[in-house]
Order: structure tokens, then C-alpha cells, then sequence
């Protein structure tokens, strides 16, 4: 059974729909990532998810009983949740202690098992020995983590963190991710977590699930999601990525300059129009054709910048329909206004709708 | 909660969740108690001035008896002539002030400035009273000097007259016009007179062709402050209008409520009073807030001072001679005055005695009660006008229940009331049965707790903005409700907002005396109430050195508010 189910979730603020229809499951002790622009309706589910706003329409239920639900919501309070603000929202008033605390002492636990649960929390996040601060005295990575130690030592059912490293700089914003996963990967608790930044939920994520215009676009792994991208905004969102458009006839699909056998493109339709995405560093820039026989066209390159992990080409084929991002390692450099052969991988080519 | 927690249930939460929210009755209940100060004094008001005394029929008889006499609308327009006197002297005096302090290189600012808030501090009735004692005819201060200098008969000062009272409540009014002016100096950026300057004005020409036309609304705003005090002021008139033979509307109302009491047509002698007040707020807002004067809206820039040359001493001495009158003459005659044993004796080892605050601490019963009624009521107003304030703020910043913004709008509705319609209002509402409250302790919080409600208000609401509402959020899913919320996180984050609120409230609740004047009885007399008594017995030695020491606890009061609200942790932590 699923821990989380939102099921038709919508939420209307006048006439404007800022979640439109969305479905999306969690299995218990799952890590899931609402990733999408600003406006895409991330933060208002996450919200609905919390029982700080009500949805217009749909439900959203945890183990099987309706939390929220367009009759009526269960307060935050009453949701056995916990989240992660984006401000941290660590109270100044109190100690990063009693700020830890402050989730077991609203639950009636005897003193000793507060103290006991909240001096093992601040060692696993690592801020121990700050106890006694307050958090004017903490950097902006320690109220991070004291907020994640008050998050986390209620052991909540699910755990919402709502674009927690936004105020982070971009050093310590790295390493949080990896301390968010490692949390996780500690606690297994059942986690939804809201941001923008594609590489932040890579790396947390067990799924993620792309938002755009208060739709989720598509819901996969990672991997999944950046080699096989189902949507011209998910490819697009999800890392950089060119477009191709194509022609489908006859068990052929014909782009202009090349054409490929439709059977090596996955999914691609027998007939009529068909859109690619190609990755820039999945096609082979080289001086000579090469031999494999795989499809390769003649290019010329148009544009040129070194960004210093790699180089970065805008590419032409002769008939000038299109123009090519790719990229290559640092010692292969090319002139601007050079002839070149482009190869492409049909296994790194994905069609979308 | 832990009941709550386990009450889950397999059917659709309903409604029930929502009113389940025990703070929600609290929060219905402050809706409450805020109609019930603010409308219906109002409301009785309004309605009491079209009833018949004896039948409670609707009638106009009120307003034909309230304005059918020449003598009343005399005193309309002697108020008119008292507030427009005031407004124009109290620009005289604030703008230069204003300017000198803030943009030129006039020495001893720091002092005038204290002194400028001095004149803030002193209720404009004891300043009368210093007035009293400086230019009465013939035996005031200044005149007994003009005699012995010049040998002429009379003295050369009549306090007892329209100019005298026009001056008097100037010189307590001008620090409107001062902050107001001095507030929108501060803004303007000096590249506005550099842009003059490179054009060829000289300092004179920058100065009245851009500097003060840039302040302009902000002078014109503390113009109609001026304006609206002076005309809704009671102790001061009464003090000098009634001997001088001569009504305002504020002595007027009085009058209506001599034995036999007249509410009615006191209320209706009051509309005009309440309508002009609410034109005048009307017209500072809209009138003068179109007009674009970006400059005085956005950060200062940089600002230089403009040098006075041998100009700036003659501008101190311009300084003090305000100071003067506002400060140094009127505490200086009421120091003497409250430690003489005559103060007309003058300044001698002879004439020094104690005995005056020996008898107001020790022996007369009745000042000992008004000492601590005052402190008292103006304590339990300041807490009671905090707690309803920052309740509202809360649901309108939560928006928690529909039209939240008509709540906030109530509670600074008494900002545009003056003191004295107010206290009429309340004597409607409340002085009859069934309340009866007249007479009573209870009546004059209310009505303090009504009439100090915006100042309240603006504290808590700006407070609740200054808290992230992230940071009770973040309680809320930790399970606690929105009233743990509250008392854990949003009371102590806002503890010193709190703290300067309840200071600027008890200030002028101490000191209050136009609406105390209708509502007390004779066992819930404050200070300024007994101050006002005593006057009319001519007991200027007691009478001062009872103003001393409402001067003296509101100075201290300050004091520590200053000292507290100066360290302000909520910038450390943001």
C-alpha cells in the first residue's frame, strides 16, 4: 500500500489553477522531488500535502485514510508530519536545543527520552557540540541542519522540505545535498521535496516528478528521466538538450540531412511528424567520417565557447535547416567556420511528444 | 493532542476540523470585544444625538437646540480660528527646527532636538499652567519683569485671550510639524540640490525653490495634526478660554454636561467636531498622497549639510527662543512653583519647601488615589490595548476569517475620533442602564483602551510582518496549534515590539484629560483630571508639584522604553 496518495489534486485562487490534476504516489520510505519552474505549482501542493491550504478539488491520504479533501482539511498539526521551511525557520527565541526539542515536548515524552533522542539527533547532523547556541550565533548551513534535526527526531510520517537550500550558498548547497540523502538513507523516512534545481534532485531523489503549470509531466528515476525524457519541457528542463524534427515515413524517419531506420528510435511513430531530443554530449564531433556506419552528417561550426570542463559548439549541417549544440572534451578544438563530421547515437536519441 | 492524534478516522474530514481550532473562539471573541468598543460608542453616538431626552423618539430638536444660539456658533468658530492659529504658528516654529536639525550646520542639535522632544512629553495643559504663571496679567512672571524694568503701570502680557491660547497649545504642538518635516528632510537626497546648484541657485533660492516644496506634503500633514489636536484639546481652552470669557467647541461640550446633563445635544454639538476631524484625515491622504514626490519616497542618498557661515548662531538662538517657550519658561515657573511655599514669593531659600509633595503623598487621600489610579488605569489600558491589537493583527495577517480588513480598519478608526467626541460617545453608550457604568474604574479603560487602540494596532501589525510566518508553520507541523504557536514563538519574538507598544500607550493614557474629564466620578479621579480641579482653586503650588510628578514617572517610563527597544534582536537574527 502506498504511504501518500494525492488523487486529483487541484487548487484554484480565483480563476488562475495553480495545481491542475495531479496524481502522484509515494511508497513508504521514499524519496520523491516535485521539480519544476517558479509558478509550477510545487509549493502549493507541498502546502496541501502539510494541511496549510485546502485543495479545491481531490484528496490527498496517507496510509490509506483522507487527509484533505475539498469538504474539509486535518490541521498541520494533527498530520503527524514534519517540514522543512525555506527560511529553516529555527526559532530564534530558543536554543538549538529546545529548538530540537520543542516536537518532542508538544508529544508528552518523559524528559530523560527528550533529552536522550535530541542529544543523538544533533551528533547524526553533526552540531552537537552547538547545543547551547542560539541560532543568531549559527551560520546559515548549522540552522540548516539544527532545522533538519528538529525535522527529523519526531521521527514524522512523512518529512516535507519545501526548497531548503535556496539560501545556501553554493558550496555548502552541495554538500547538503548529500547530507539530506545520507539522512534519508538513515531514517528511510518518506520524504517530499520541493525545488528547481534539477542537480539537487538528482542527487536526493529516488523519483522525481517534473511539474509544469500545475501538471506533473512525467514521474521516473533519475536516470530514466534524462535518457528517456517523455515531454519537449521535460527533456528541455531536465539538463540541455537540442530538438530535431523529423519526418516518419515508410520505416524510415527522414531529419533534412540524415535519416535513421524508425526501428532504432524507440517509440517513434510510423507515420507523420516526430520530434528528437538529442543530448549535446551524446553525438561525436570529428575531423574525419567515421567508419562504423552509424548516421553522421557534415557540419560546419558556427559558433564556439570553452566553458572549461568542456567545449561547447553550435554546429550546421549544409543545408542550414537546423543548428546543433554539442559538445566535446577540452583538447579536441575546432575553428569556428570548420568542416566536421557529427555522429549520432540512436540509443541517445529520444523521441517525445 | 495526543487524542487528536489517535482519532484518525477512515471517513473525509468535514468542517468540523476547521471550528475544531479551540483558538478560533478566541479569536471570534476579540472580533467581539472590538465592535463592541469602537461601534457602538459610535454608533450611540450618532443616534443619541437624534433622540428625544425623555421619549427616545427621533427628533431634530438636538440640533436645532445646539446650534440655535449665537454664543454656540460663536464657539464653532472660535475653534476654527484656535485651530488654524495653532496649525500656522506650529509651522513657524517646526520647519525651521526642522531643517536646521536635519540639514544645516546649526550647533547644539543633539540638545534642541531633546528639547524639541521635551515639548512632546509636557501635557499641553501643564504648559498652559506654566503660561499661566509666566504671563498672567499682572502678576506673571514676565510681566512682574517688564514692570520692574520698564516702570509701566500693567504688565505687557495677557495670557487670558485667543493669541495667548493659540500659543500656549502651539508651543506643545509644533514637534507634529518638526517629525512630520524632519522625517521627509531625512529623504530627500542632496543630488536634488546639487542638480539646483549647478543650475546657479544659491543656497536660499535651493532651499525655498526645492528643498521645502519637496517636504511640502510632509509639512502640510503636520500642519493638519496641528490643526486637529489643537481643536479636539480640552485642559488647555478650558484653562485659559473659560477665564479669558470666551467658548470653544471642547469647553462647550463641557458646559452641555453641567447639571443638567444634555448627552444629546452634546452629541449633536459634537458632529462637527468628528466631521471636519475625518475630512481633514481624507483630505492628508488622498489630496497630498497623489501628488508624486518619488523622492521623498525612496532611500536617502547622500546628504550634505548646507554651511550657515556666522547665519548658524542666529538660527540656534531662533532655536532656543522656541525651546524657550515650549520647555525652559513653563518647567522652569512650574519647578518653582511646586517647591514654594507661595509662587509668587519668587526664588528664595525662604520660599523653598517640600511641603507641597509631602501633602499630595502623604496627607490628601484623594491625590494619593489619583496618583494610583492613573498609574493603574493607564497600566491595565496599555495591556488590554496590546492584547485585543496584536489578537486582530494576528486574524488579519492570518487572514483567518473573510473581510479581516474591516477589522483592521476598526481598530484605527479612533484614530480620526477626537478624545472628547469619543468620551461623549462612551457616556451614550455606557453611562445608562443596564451597564451604568459611569463612575466606574472600568469605563475610563475602555474608553482609554478605544481612544489608544491605533497606536496599539500600528505596533502589533507591524510586528506580525516582521515575523516570518514560516516560523509558526513550522510549529504547526510539529503539532503544536496556532495558540502554542503563539505563546512559544510569535509572543517572544515579538516580546520588544510589544514592550515599545505598551510604553507609547501608557505615555499618553497617563496623561490623558479630555476624555477622562467626561467619564470620571468621584472615586476613579486621575492626575490630570485632579490637576484640572485644582487650577480652578487656584492652587498653583500643589497643582505643579502634582504635574511634577506625572512629568517625572512619564520621563522615567520613556527612559527605559528608549533603553529597551533600542536593542532590537530580531535584526541579529534575520
Amino acid at each position: 500500500m502506498s504511504k501518500l496518495k494525492l488523487r486529483g489534486l487541484e487548487k484554484h485562487y480565483a480563476d488562475v489553477a495553480a495545481v491542475d490534476g495531479l496524481d502522484l504516489e509515494l511508497h513508504e520510505g521514499e524519496f520523491v522531488s516535485l521539480l519544476g519552474p517558479s509558478g509550477c505549482g510545487k509549493t502549493t501542493t507541498l502546502r496541501m500535502i502539510a494541511g496549510f491550504i485546502e485543495p479545491t478539488a481531490g484528496t490527498i491520504e496517507m496510509d490509506g485514510q483522507v487527509l484533505s479533501s475539498p469538504s474539509g482539511a486535518l490541521p498541520p498539526e494533527k498530520r503527524r508530519m514534519s517540514m522543512i521551511f525555506q527560511s529553516y525557520a529555527v526559532w530564534p527565541n530558543m536554543t538549538v536545543q529546545q529548538n530540537v526539542a520543542f516536537g518532542l515536548e508538544l508529544r508528552k515524552l518523559p524528559r530523560e527520552e527528550v533529552r536522550r533522542r535530541v542529544a543523538e539527533i544533533l551528533d547524526v547532523v553533526h552540531m552537537g557540540h552547538l547545543s547551547g547556541r542560539y541560532p543568531a550565533e549559527l551560520s546559515g548551513g548549522q540552522q540548516q541542519r539544527v532545522a533538519l534535526a528538529r525535522a527529523i527526531v519526531i521521527k514524522p510520517q512523512v518529512l516535507l522540505l519545501d526548497e531548503p537550500l535556496s539560501n545556501l550558498d553554493a558550496n555548502l548547497r552541495e554538500e547538503m545535498r548529500f547530507e539530506i540523502r545520507r539522512l534519508h538513507d538513515e531514517f528511510r523516512i518518506t520524504t517530499v521535496y520541493v525545488t528547481h534545481d534539477q542537480a539537487e534532485a538528482m542527487v536526493t531523489s529516488d523519483r522525481i516528478a517534473v511539474m509544469n503549470l500545475g501538471r506533473i509531466e512525467q514521474v521516473a528515476d533519475p536516470h530514466t528521466l534524462y535518457n528517456k525524457p517523455k515531454t519537449r519541457f521535460v527533456a528541455g528542463f531536465i539538463g540541455r538538450t537540442n530538438f530535431i524534427e523529423g519526418t516518419s515515413q515508410n520505416g524510415e524517419i527522414a531529419f533534412g540531412a540524415f535519416a535513421l531506420p524508425a526501428a532504432t528510435l524507440n517509440g517513434a511513430p510510423a507515420s507523420g511528424k516526430v520530434t528528437v531530443s538529442v543530448r549535446p554530449q551524446s553525438m561525436r564531433l570529428s575531423r574525419a567520417q567515421s567508419a562504423n556506419g552509424g548516421p553522421q552528417v557534415a557540419v560546419t561550426i558556427a559558433e564556439r565557447a570553452y566553458l572549461g570542463e568542456f567545449w561547447d559548439y553550435v554546429v550546421t549541417p549544409p543545408d542550414g535547416t537546423m543548428k546543433l549544440r554539442v559538445t566535446t572534451p577540452p583538447l579536441e578544438i575546432y575553428q569556428v567556420g570548420e568542416q566536421a563530421w557529427l555522429a549520432f547515437d540512436p540509443k541517445q536519441m529520444t523521441p517525445i511528444s | 493532542m495526543t487524542a487528536a492524534v489517535d482519532h484518525f478516522s477512515a471517513a473525509p474530514p468535514a468542517r468540523r476540523f476547521r471550528l475544531a481550532d479551540p483558538s478560533m473562539i478566541l479569536w471570534i471573541a476579540m472580533i467581539a470585544i472590538l465592535i463592541f468598543l469602537i461601534a457602538s460608542p459610535m454608533v450611540r453616538l450618532v443616534v443619541s444625538s437624534f433622540q428625544d431626552p425623555e421619549t427616545g423618539r427621533l427628533t431634530w430638536a438636538n440640533y436645532v437646540e445646539a446650534y440655535g444660539r449665537a454664543r454656540h456658533l460663536q464657539a464653532l468658530w472660535n475653534t476654527l480660528v484656535f485651530g488654524a492659529g495653532v496649525a500656522v504658528l506650529s509651522c513657524l516654529f517646526g520647519v525651521p527646527l526642522a531643517w536646521a536639525i536635519s540639514r544645516t550646520d546649526m550647533p547644539a542639535k543633539g540638545f534642541i532636538r531633546l528639547m524639541v522632544f521635551g515639548a512632546f512629553i509636557i501635557p499641553p495643559y501643564l504648559g498652559a499652567i506654566g503660561w499661566i504663571l509666566l504671563a498672567g496679567p499682572n502678576a506673571g512672571w514676565l510681566n512682574k519683569v517688564w514692570i520692574a524694568l520698564t516702570g509701566a503701570e500693567s504688565g505687557l502680557f495677557n495670557v487670558y485671550s485667543m493669541t495667548g491660547l493659540i500659543v500656549v497649545v502651539a508651543v506643545t504642538s509644533f514637534p507634529y510639524v518638526f517629525v512630520f518635516t524632519s522625517a521627509a528632510l531625512d529623504l530627500v537626497s542632496s543630488e536634488m540640490e546639487d542638480a539646483a546648484n549647478i543650475l546657479g541657485a544659491g543656497t536660499l533660492r535651493t532651499t525655498f525653490r526645492v528643498t521645502l516644496p519637496l517636504v511640502l506634503p510632509a509639512i502640510i500633514g503636520g500642519l493638519i495634526i496641528s490643526f486637529l489636536e489643537a481643536i479636539a484639546l480640552f485642559g488647555a481652552p478650558a484653562l485659559i478660554a473659560l477665564p479669558a470669557r470666551f467658548q470653544v467647541v471642547s469647553t462647550q461640550l463641557w458646559q452641555f454636561f453641567e447639571y443638567p446633563v444634555r448627552v444629546e445635544q452634546a452629541a449633536a454639538y459634537a458632529m462637527p467636531l468628528l466631521l471636519i476631524t475625518i475630512f481633514m484625515f481624507w483630505v492628508q491622504r488622498t489630496v497630498l498622497g497623489r501628488r508624486g514626490y518619488t523622492t521623498v519616497s525612496g532611500k536617502g542618498g547622500e546628504r550634505r549639510i548646507t554651511r550657515l557661515g556666522p547665519w548658524r548662531f542666529v538660527m540656534l538662538g531662533y532655536a532656543l527662543f522656541v525651546c524657550a517657550l515650549a520647555v525652559f519658561l513653563p518647567m522652569i515657573v512650574l519647578t518653582q512653583a511646586a517647591f514654594a511655599k507661595a509662587w509668587g514669593r519668587g526664588f528664595s531659600l525662604a520660599n523653598l519647601t517640600l511641603q507641597n509633595f509631602h501633602y499630595l503623598l502623604f496627607q490628601q487621600t484623594q491625590a494619593q488615589q489619583a496618583i494610583v489610579n492613573t498609574f493603574v488605569y493607564s497600566g491595565i489600558t496599555a495591556f488590554a490595548a496590546i492584547g485585543l491589537s496584536l489578537a486582530i493583527a494576528y486574524v488579519v495577517a492570518r487572514k483567518l476569517v473573510p473581510w479581516s480588513n474591516v477589522l483592521a480598519f476598526l481598530c484605527m478608526a479612533p484614530f480620526v475620533i477626537p478624545g472628547i467626541v469619543l468620551a461623549i460617545g462612551f457616556y451614550a453608550a455606557y453611562a445608562p442602564p443596564p451597564l451604568a457604568l459611569y463612575g466606574t474604574g472600568t469605563i475610563l479603560v475602555l474608553a482609554y483602551t478605544t481612544r489608544f487602540l491605533p497606536i496599539a494596532y500600528t505596533s502589533s501589525a507591524a510586528g506580525m510582518r516582521s515575523v516570518n510566518p514560516e516560523m509558526e508553520e513550522a510549529v504547526r507541523i510539529l503539532g503544536g496549534g496556532r495558540l502554542t504557536a503563539i505563546r512559544r514563538v510569535l509572543a517572544p519574538l515579538l516580546k520588544r515590539n510589544l514592550a515599545g507598544a505598551w510604553i507609547l500607550v501608557f505615555i499618553p493614557a497617563a496623561r490623558e484629560l479630555s476624555s477622562a474629564i467626561f467619564l470620571v466620578g468621584p472615586n476613579t479621579r486621575v492626575i490630570s483630571v485632579m490637576l484640572f480641579d485644582l487650577s480652578e482653586e487656584g492652587n498653583f503650588e500643589v497643582l505643579s508639584a502634582l504635574g511634577m510628578i506625572l512629568l517625572v514617572v512619564t520621563l522615567i517610563i520613556a527612559a527605559v522604553g528608549f533603553k529597551a527597544i533600542g536593542r532590537d534582536f530580531m535584526v541579529r537574527s534575520s
